[in-house]
């Protein structure tokens, strides 16, 4: 008893302030990505040839946040001058289109679908299908419910059961495998229910696009609601989505 | 024992035309010889090579060795005589189509067609989903209860499914299906141009991104003459410890929460999130992802870093210490840890377990201290084994890990590192090669072994994640225990799905 005291008063309350006051990532972390229009044509070229996951259109300076791993070959290459990616790590966005980017994300929160607030603006449960993710989308997931993010304070829950559900949210490029499990939970949540695609697998089929085994985007099965890039996306883009996607 | 395997290191190109090509029965006798006299199976895959299918078995004692053969279409099971070599007959069946007669539970692995369009060695229709044309083994009797678990889980977790065959709330067996996570990795493999190949050695098991890239770079390493430098390689062992530690301090606070005892729960769950982001301060990703690459790491650890990192580290370890003696010292916890989910060493030796999973069941294996690579030979890895084969000895060799793991980096970071950061390098594979790469990731041996074509193509790139051994594990310790401490063991060994599914 003693010992689970001491530990209680040595670990402290661990709780972040988000989003009441912001929080900075450390320097090294790529977040939003933004495309420098006055970079030439030649560094363009050669930042999309480069990029592992031919996500970068050079001719329209844009990139594809969906298809995007935020691995930072294009920033290194072009030292910063074609792609620089911030540390602005809120990236979700609401329509497919939003992904592909120069820089400039749409508000989020203006293109939220107003009755979501209404109605799962104070309690909103999610029920999470993992199809064939690598379990890094999943554990950043899963820190929500730690205290440092404490994703129940906010009325959000991840839940055991689809019909206990008010959505799902999508890990993984879908295998031929988890196909039909995942669209049976689907069909076992009760409507409205929203569809929120986590990580680059799901978005675009990510570092698995070109098997025959896979899905390339969710949104080829299932009408998504909220897009949340990354691989992984940090646990804070997770939790500023779905803030601000609902609340 | 005279042998035609030909011994060979770990990381090491040797040419292909150096692989012992044996005939069927030399190979198949040899390699029971070897395995029955206490060697391990590291690999035993076939690939293709004119217009039909080679066998390659790696195999380790003290020392790693390999030999080959032509396949027959079907051959009399190896695994009928010696169990080591059961997942892998199984997986030869389903990638090739070639039937290994006798085997004592010829089942899929994951559920695909074989890439000869040849009749399927299942009987399975691939039109029809998972898990197609198959019984699960079951038990009968008048009060026998099956219990189905999946493929979606209760929690946050990937997709698999379990089925237990119950008496009362006593598991007779429980069988894993897997197979709901396949990608088609190694395929992938074979037609990636060279700046995707890292990025899909980190999309294999996500959690252990680092050791998957790790093995990849050594294999490229070794099979285009790249060198690295000295401070790349301990940056390298640096993120593979980071790895262990965030998964295991995460793994004790879910064991704790799988007995109720929420506390040190809470507690890991936070400071495994503080190790995650030590990883994400060297490299801008909390997974370790766009750390390692061919040739090196891509980002420095200048005295600046070595400082921050020490001091987060110097604030952390008694904190981890605390909640693993508050953990460890609960009558409570220890009364469910304690004779939990037992998998004796003999059994544990049959199935082949390595990792954590493998030192408690008394097994003191470690890639680490026998196959060292990067900086692992300049430091000294204790043999973690247990001698009590349960929950307990599985979490125990776990925390006695994470605290090592911390004294390691701590050690490693007291000294300025340096190193010339890479870029993704364009290179040119040694053609008709092959290399194996052995680490010790969080779970265990992690191994890649890459053989080129005549033209430096990759023509066959295997993968083993120490899941694919482990699982039969997680199965066995279930045998005769209350299916309420399912999660428990389960949480215990924490596999990987996609390691295995792959």
């Amino acid at each position: 008893m003693l010992n689970t005291l001491k530990n209680r008063f040595e670990q402290g309350c661990r709780t972040s302030a988000y989003p009441k006051t912001t929080i900075e990532l450390p320097e090294r972390y790529r977040g939003q990505p933004r495309v420098h229009a006055e970079a030439s044509a030649e560094l363009a070229a050669e930042c999309a040839a480069a990029c592992p996951q031919q996500a970068i259109d050079a001719g329209r300076r844009l990139i594809d946040m969906g298809r995007c791993v935020f691995c930072g070959t294009c920033e290194r290459l072009s030292e910063g001058r074609f792609v620089s990616f911030s540390r602005n790590f809120e990236l979700g966005v609401a329509e497919k289109d939003h992904l592909l980017t120069s820089g400039e994300l749409p508000s989020l929160a203006e293109h939220a679908k107003k009755h979501f607030k209404k109605l799962f603006g104070r309690s909103l449960q999610l029920r999470q299908v993992s199809a064939a993710g690598c379990n890094a989308c999943e554990a950043d997931l899963n820190v929500l419910a730690t205290p440092f993010f404490d994703l129940a304070r906010f009325g959000i829950n991840f839940v055991a059961s689809p019909r206990h559900a008010d959505g799902i949210v999508v890990t993984g490029p879908v295998s031929r495998n988890m196909k039909t499990a995942l669209l049976l939970t689907y069909e076992a949540t009760p409507a409205p229910k929203v569809v929120i695609a986590v990580g680059s697998c799901t978005l675009s089929g990510g570092p698995f696009r070109g098997s025959a085994e896979i899905t390339e985007g969710l949104d080829q099965l299932l009408p998504v609601d909220l897009y949340i890039p990354g691989c992984p996306p940090h646990p804070l883009t997770n939790l500023h989505a779905l803030l601000t996607y609902f609340k | 024992m005279n042998t035609d395997f030909l011994q060979i290191g770990n990381g090491e190109a040797i040419t292909r035309d150096r692989i012992p090509h044996l005939s069927f029965d030399d190979f198949r006798n040899q390699a029971l010889d070897i395995v029955t006299n206490g060697g391990k199976v590291v690999h035993f895959f076939g690939y293709p090579d004119g217009d039909g299918v080679n066998l390659l078995a790696v195999l380790r004692s003290d020392h790693l060795m390999l030999a080959g053969c032509r396949a027959p279409e079907a051959y009399p099971s190896l695994a009928a005589e010696c169990e080591p070599f059961h997942m892998f007959e199984r997986e030869i069946a389903e990638q090739f189509g070639i039937r290994p007669e006798g085997h004592p539970w010829l089942k899929m692995v994951r559920y695909h067609a074989n890439e000869r369009g040849l009749p399927d060695v299942f009987g399975n229709d691939y039109n029809e989903d998972i898990p197609g044309n198959y019984n699960y083994y079951a038990v009968e009797g008048e009060e026998i209860h099956e219990v189905a678990v999946g493929p979606v889980h209760a929690g946050v977790i990937e997709p698999g499914h379990f089925r237990f065959n119950c008496i009362g709330e006593r598991v007779l067996h429980l069988e894993i299906h897997l197979g709901y996570q396949h990608r088609g990795v190694e395929k992938l493999f074979l037609n990636a141009d060279t700046k995707r190949l890292p990025i899909l050695a980190e999309g294999i098991a996500g959690d252990t991104a680092v050791g998957h890239s790790l093995c990849l770079a050594q294999a490229v390493e070794a099979l285009a003459a790249i060198d690295t430098d000295a401070g790349a390689r301990i940056i390298r062992t640096i993120g593979v410890e980071f790895e262990r530690i965030a998964n295991h301090v995460g793994d004790l606070g879910a064991l704790s929460g799988d007995v109720a005892f929420l506390p040190p729960a809470n507690y890991c769950g936070r400071m495994r999130g503080d190790f995650l982001n030590m990883s994400l301060w060297i490299c801008g990703n909390r997974f370790g992802k766009g750390l390692v690459r061919p040739g090196g790491v891509r980002f420095p650890l200048t005295d600046e870093d070595r400082r921050v990192l020490t001091e987060r580290l110097a604030e952390l370890k008694p904190q981890v210490e605390h909640v693993i003696d508050l953990l460890f010292g609960t009558s409570s916890v220890r009364s469910r840890f304690e004779g939990c989910g037992v998998v004796s060493t003999p059994d544990a030796e049959k199935l082949g377990l390595v990792g954590p999973a493998g030192r408690a069941s008394g097994i003191p294996y470690d890639a680490r201290r026998d196959f060292p690579t990067e900086y692992y030979q300049h430091i000294g890895i204790p043999e973690n084994a247990e001698p009590s084969c349960d929950v307990y000895a599985r979490a125990k060799v776990r925390a006695d890990e994470v605290l090592q793991s911390i004294a390691i980096i701590e050690s490693l970071l007291s000294r300025p590192i340096e190193t010339r950061c890479v870029e993704d390098a364009d290179y040119k594979l040694a053609p008709s090669s092959l290399a194996v790469t052995l680490n010790e990731g969080w779970r265990g041996e992690l191994s890649h072994c890459l053989l080129t074509d005549a033209d430096g193509k990759i023509l066959r790139y295997k993968v083993k994640d120490p899941s694919f051994h482990n699982w039969n594990g997680l199965a066995m310790a279930l045998r005769d225990t209350g299916i309420s401490d399912f999660p428990l063991n389960n949480k215990s060994y924490n596999l990987s799905y996609c390691g295995f599914d792959l």
